[in-house]
């Protein structure tokens, strides 16, 4: 009987809690939790390694592309206006396939409709520094994702992934970054999970990288299976994610350790 | 894609300690990991970084595996004269980049 009893105590400690969402005036940026170089790492534009995607980015902008020989420049003219307030609003719903499409996945979908040459993969240079030089334009603005209503039921689908329990470890992303984000696991800040800086420097990835690419390292943390890039699920996890963080300053190219 | 990332003052007054910040875009592959297939991944570092003013080297750094990706090298120097920087990285695999930039000293 005791023994019983101590179980329905463990059942219910592990209950408790859960998913109790951070309100808004706590929300805190991944930059927060930094320590202060790494923090004037990113602060300083000659100093956060970010920027040297920025650069690549800026030039591949000007590049004419494909077999319409068109650079993204020939239609969008100068980033600096036309891509101004583009990033904080991704991921984006996407009228030809009827689905939320984040950042990597717009400039692809432009790449093939538009410059007619082959899609980027999925983390390469190019990529992310096309990505990095876009969302580097709206540095500062407030992230504005999720208020197109027809990505309700998208982000709807992100919050129940990231509300599910899974993995050997059997963890929900909710059980650290909504529920113990004030403590350490190890030496690491546990973060809220606010993805304002990507694609971000990782100090420990010695390069830029994806949001899906920070998901896929989260789950394969957990011992889950991880999905494959593009996968709607990371893109419904993305766009929940950039939804819970509305309001927050986009701080792309970020640095994190 | 190369690039570098320069910081500079733009003005100084004679005799004021400047700091001098520099950022290389380079991978600093150490050739100490292997491939999935075992066979190692060969190195492919910067081995050198020099700082030149008005012809004469002022600052000069040797680098080695264990440096990270993408070099951050900053270190200060008194502004005498208004002249030009130049900032050369040579490395491995015929790695060679130049960069420079302008002071002006009252």
């Amino acid at each position: 009987m005791r023994f019983s009893g101590a179980i329905a105590a463990v059942l219910l400690i592990a209950n408790t809690g859960f998913a109790a969402e951070i309100p808004q005036a706590e929300r805190r940026s991944g930059h927060d939790f930094m320590k202060p170089d790494t923090k004037a790492m990113q602060d300083e534009d000659t100093a956060n390694p970010g920027m040297l995607w920025v650069l690549d980015g800026e030039a591949l902008w000007k590049r004419k592309q494909g077999a319409a020989n068109k650079a993204c420049a020939d239609c969008h003219d100068d980033a600096r206006t036309s891509m101004k307030g583009v990033a904080n609003n991704y991921p984006a719903f996407d009228k030809t396939t009827g689905r939320p499409i984040d950042l990597e996945q717009r400039i692809n979908s432009c790449r093939s409709n538009h410059q007619q040459a082959t899609p980027l993969p999925f983390e390469s240079r190019e990529l992310l520094a096309l990505t990095a030089f876009i969302a580097r334009q709206s540095q500062g603005a407030r992230i504005e994702t999720g208020s197109d209503p027809q990505l309700a039921p998208f982000i709807a689908k992100g919050r129940e992934l990231y509300l599910q329990r899974q993995g050997q470890l059997n963890l929900s992303c909710a059980n650290c970054h909504d529920d113990n984000w004030d403590k350490r696991l190890a030496g690491s800040a546990i973060t809220q999970g606010h993805p304002t800086g990507y694609p971000l420097y990782r100090l420990e990835w010695q390069s830029l990288g994806s949001l899906q690419r920070r998901l896929r390292a989260c789950i394969t943390g957990i011992r889950a299976q991880a999905y494959d890039y593009g996968a709607p699920e990371l893109v419904e996890l993305e766009l929940y994610l950039m939804s819970r963080a509305r309001g927050m300053p986009l701080e792309a190219p970020a640095v994190r350790p | 894609m190369a690039s570098a990332l320069i910081n500079v003052p733009a003005k100084a007054k004679r005799g004021d300690i400047i700091e001098i910040k520099t950022l290389m875009s380079h991978i600093m592959e150490t050739g100490y990991r292997h491939m999935a297939s075992g066979e190692v991944v060969p190195r492919d570092i910067i081995t050198s970084f020099t700082c030149r003013f008005n012809g004469s080297e002022i600052f000069r750094a040797d680098l080695f595996p264990a440096i990270a990706a993408n070099p951050f090298i900053t270190f200060f120097t008194t502004a005498t004269e208004s002249g030009k920087f130049e900032f050369e990285w040579t490395g491995d695999q015929g790695f060679s980049e130049t960069a420079s930039a302008s002071i002006s000293v009252e």
